[in-house]
């Protein structure tokens, strides 16, 4: 019998406007040593499924309307809390996607490593503080945070993203667990990162002998460490196979679907760039904030150099990607162009023209010409507007329509984005995420602009829709003969849709050049190590990337 | 820290010197002075004790004359208390009054906390609802009315407490206590349980339980410090609405508080005594807020930390 066996699970989510079957029928098994992938869109029932293992689900509304996960032959559902209690943490550990919100702020991250030794169920078990501390100090130093001793009295917002999964993977190996769940433990990072923690659990686990379920939306990072995979969708598995019959075999329709929309290979439109006077003009761009984040820093009045002498230029109907890990100012670069950001110092030129420096009334009709797609369409559309009326709002502030002819733009708005012309008297919280992205693209399009600035348009979208999103951006461009920076921190995504690849680190370009001349030989070691970090989606490239 | 607090004394000066400019102005304009009440005085006796008082000088001698005294920190003498000063007045008062503002305050935090904390662990059960609609009749309750049923109840017909009085007869601070701190304990009840809803929905809870750890320790170490924020940063405001709304409470239970020099000064026209106690309130206001405020931000490390580093 396997370390873990489920079998039939059935959770029901039990809410207002009905049943909502968010796990239906699911079975799967892991044994020690072994790495189970379990992959799926958001809403696929995936983390609700492990959540349950470990009864961290709210109930109501989550029911557990049938089924088994037997643990070492006992059953996790109909267990006591208290029984319960002894399984966290100690024989089964987990680790979340979002380490920031994940750890208390309150509380140092020592003081939060040794619980599960000082506060273990099993009295007997229990360790002293001291040899509590000792333990928790040197699986620190394991999970490589870099001198351990000292840092094992700071608090979660003083360590950063990595480091602070690296604190998280610490604490659920506490107590040696034998299963050990990772709900997206790489989500939130980037790819540079995302390598060194994966590297990481895949090391504690041969060490140990652990058995590991993966959630995942990625296929790219299961393709590497998984043995079998499962990819569930709408609470059913649609296929549970071993990981290389899942990439090279499958029969399903779906995981199909899944397959095909991960972005791969190079762009298959043309390049469009016009020669001649560029569009946007960037020279020596300086973009500075005032440092708050340390009481030394505001003491002396530091800054954060975000942008750090930026020059570049983007030709007429060029798509121009914009690359780089989170805090290299790639964002702040995008906000600057369109003046969004006050700048420090250098010049944005749109058409020859300076509009740097420009009050903010006398930028009114540079910004119909230039319009941006945010990251986050949940965020970024007001909820208590409904499409219509966001759409409506540029036309007639730039005044480019009247009473008559209004209703029509709409209308060929939805259409362009390919939204049901029905809907537009909805609000956005009535859409998918998908769909309000496309809301947000039919906004930015509206004014009829030259240039569009999206930053990171498709992060926040699961990876069918995203592919749907990116198809949508690419047939925009050409139809509206728009010019395009995209930025991004998907490596992948970047290589679809641009032309030319601008990489930034730490405020600066470091590198540039034609995307498959880039992919191709990269010049810097920061690019070289940022292209290598990407996973494939492919067992056996990838796990021959990760053993070389 | 320390630059937070000097910072925050120095935005005070302002408002304590309009507090002080608008009660002056509020109070000389309000009809009769405080020596028209007595019959039959002549009126070169009143013309007298005027002069003796600097109230024939104009108006706006007389605001600049009490001001420099205010800086100096003497609040003047009393125009119905005579051969008092209002300084001396208020030392009186004080004790009294800051002894059950305390006592009542004690009632407010253990039955606020724990009421709120209890329907927070059990969103919408009947141990939330329990709770909560008791702390809705206890907000909407008035003290005049709570004290004298407390007294029915407990004082006559019980017989278990003293129906008023301050410390002659044991017991017989607690109906007092009972009676100011009721209203605040809602307020709290109210408060924490928001507080503590919104931390125990928080993520860092869900590892807390993932780690094994039992309801209890999650309750009392993970989530109480930052659900308990929200009330940390009304208790300034609280304490200083107990000490200056202790009046009512004073009056019915007989308590030789601050609370009838205030209202009886009103009264009288006692305008240094009106003023005396409105500076001495103002005051007392905003060093309660500046210290909720400090306990706000040093009980969250982050904000301690950049607050720390400006000391």
């Amino acid at each position: 019998m396997a370390l873990l066996d489920v079998n039939g699970l059935k959770i029901y989510f039990h809410t207002r406007d009905g049943v909502v079957k968010a796990v239906d029928d699911v079975s799967f098994s892991v044994d020690s040593g072994e790495t189970l992938a379990i992959v799926g869109e958001s809403g696929s029932g995936k983390s609700v499924t492990c959540y349950s293992l470990l009864d961290l689900l709210p109930k109501p509304p989550a029911k557990i309307e049938g089924g088994t996960a037997l643990f070492d032959g006992e059953d996790l559902l109909s267990c006591s809390l208290e029984r319960m209690q002894h399984f966290r943490g100690n024989d089964i550990a987990i680790i979340f996607q979002d380490p920031m919100t994940s750890l208390n702020p309150f509380i140092s991250i020592g003081e939060q490593l040794i619980e599960p030794l000082i506060y273990h169920p099993d009295k007997a078990r229990r360790l002293s503080r001291e040899d509590a501390s000792k333990r928790a100090v040197e699986l620190l130093d394991e999970v490589g945070i870099v001198d351990a001793p000292a840092r094992f009295n700071c608090y979660a917002h003083e360590f950063s993203g990595g480091m602070r999964q690296r604190v998280m993977i610490a604490m659920a190996l506490i107590n040696e667990p034998r299963l050990l769940i990772c709900d997206e433990p790489t989500t939130a990072l980037d790819v540079t990162i995302q390598a060194q923690i994966l590297e990481l659990i895949k090391q504690l686990q041969q060490k140990r002998d652990m058995a590991v379920i993966f959630i995942s939306h990625d296929l790219g990072v299961v393709a590497g460490i998984a043995d079998n995979v499962i990819v569930m969708c709408e609470g059913t598995v649609r296929e549970a196979a071993d990981t290389e019959s899942v990439f090279y075999r499958t029969s399903d329709s779906y995981t199909k679907r899944l397959l095909a929309a991960i972005p791969e290979g190079a762009k298959t439109m043309a390049n469009r760039a016009e020669e001649g006077q560029p569009l946007i003009e960037v020279s020596h761009l300086k973009t500075y904030f005032n440092d708050y984040s340390s009481p030394a820093a505001r003491a002396e009045k530091r800054q954060v150099k975000a942008v750090d002498d930026v020059s570049l230029s983007i030709q007429r109907g060029e798509i121009l990607g914009l690359v780089g890990e989170s805090g290299s100012g790639k964002s702040t670069v995008g906000r600057s162009i369109m003046q969004l950001v006050p700048i420090t110092s250098g010049s944005v030129s749109f058409n020859g023209t300076p509009i740097s420096g420009l009050s903010s009334s006398q930028l009114v009709p540079w910004r119909q010409r230039m319009q941006m797609i945010f990251q986050d369409p949940y965020a970024s559309l007001n909820p208590r507007m409904t499409v219509y009326q966001t759409l409506v709002e540029p036309l007639l502030y730039h005044g480019l329509a009247n009473s008559n002819n209004i209703e029509q733009q709409v209308q060929q708005l939805m259409d362009d984005v390919g939204l049901a012309r029905a809907s537009m008297r909805k609000y956005p919280h009535e859409f998918s995420g998908g769909q309000r992205q496309r809301i947000a693209i039919g906004r930015a399009i509206a004014t009829k602009p030259e240039l569009i600035i999206a930053d990171e348009p498709v992060s926040a979208l699961d990876v069918t829709i995203q592919a749907q999103v990116l198809d949508l951006i690419l047939d925009l461009v050409e139809r509206h003969n728009l010019t395009m920076m995209f930025i991004s921190h998907d490596l992948s995504v970047v290589r679809y849709i641009s032309d030319r690849v601008l990489v930034m680190q730490r405020g600066s370009l470091i590198e540039e050049g034609k995307t498959e001349t880039l992919w191709a030989n990269p010049k810097e070691p920061y690019t070289k190590n940022l292209l290598s970090a990407i996973p494939l989606a492919d067992p056996k490239s990838e796990r021959e990337r990760l053993s070389s | 820290m320390l630059r937070f607090a000097f910072n925050r004394l120095l935005q005070a000066i302002p408002v304590l010197l309009i507090v002080i400019s608008a009660t002056f102005f509020l109070v000389h304009s309000a009809p009769g002075g405080p020596f028209s009440a007595d019959k039959a005085v002549p009126p070169e006796v009143i013309r007298a004790l005027e002069a003796q008082y600097n109230l024939d000088q104009p108006l706006w001698q007389q605001y600049v004359s009490y001001l420099g005294d205010v800086l100096q920190g003497d609040l003047g003498p009393s125009f119905k208390y005579s051969g008092r000063t209002v300084n001396e007045l208020i030392a009186a008062g004080l004790p009294a009054t800051a002894e059950l503002a305390m006592y009542a305050m004690l009632v407010a935090l253990i039955i606020g906390i724990s009421a709120g904390v209890l329907a927070a662990m059990r969103p919408n059960t009947m141990q939330d609802y329990l709770p909560m609609s008791a702390a809705m009749l206890g907000i909407c309750m008035p003290s005049f009315l709570l004290g004298p049923i407390l007294v029915l109840v407990f004082g006559i017909h019980l017989e278990w407490l003293p129906v008023s009085g301050w410390g002659d007869i044991p017991g017989d601070k607690i109906l007092p206590a009972i009676t100011l701190g009721t209203g605040y304990a809602a307020y709290i009840a109210r408060l924490s349980r928001g507080g503590m809803l919104e931390v125990l929905s928080q993520d860092y809870i869900r590892t807390a339980r993932a780690k094994g750890l039992s309801e209890p320790l999650i309750i009392f170490k993970h989530a109480l410090r930052g659900g308990l924020i929200p009330v940390v940063a009304f208790l300034g405001p609280a304490f200083a609405g107990l000490l200056g709304g202790s009046f009512v409470v004073e009056t019915i239970f007989q308590i030789p508080g601050l609370g009838r020099f205030y209202v009886q000064a009103a009264f009288n026209r006692d305008y240094t005594m009106i003023l005396g106690m409105t500076v001495f309130f103002a005051t007392l206001i905003i060093l309660f807020n500046l210290l909720s405020d400090m306990l706000a931000l040093w009980l969250n490390p982050k904000l301690r930390q950049q607050a720390g580093g400006e000391s």
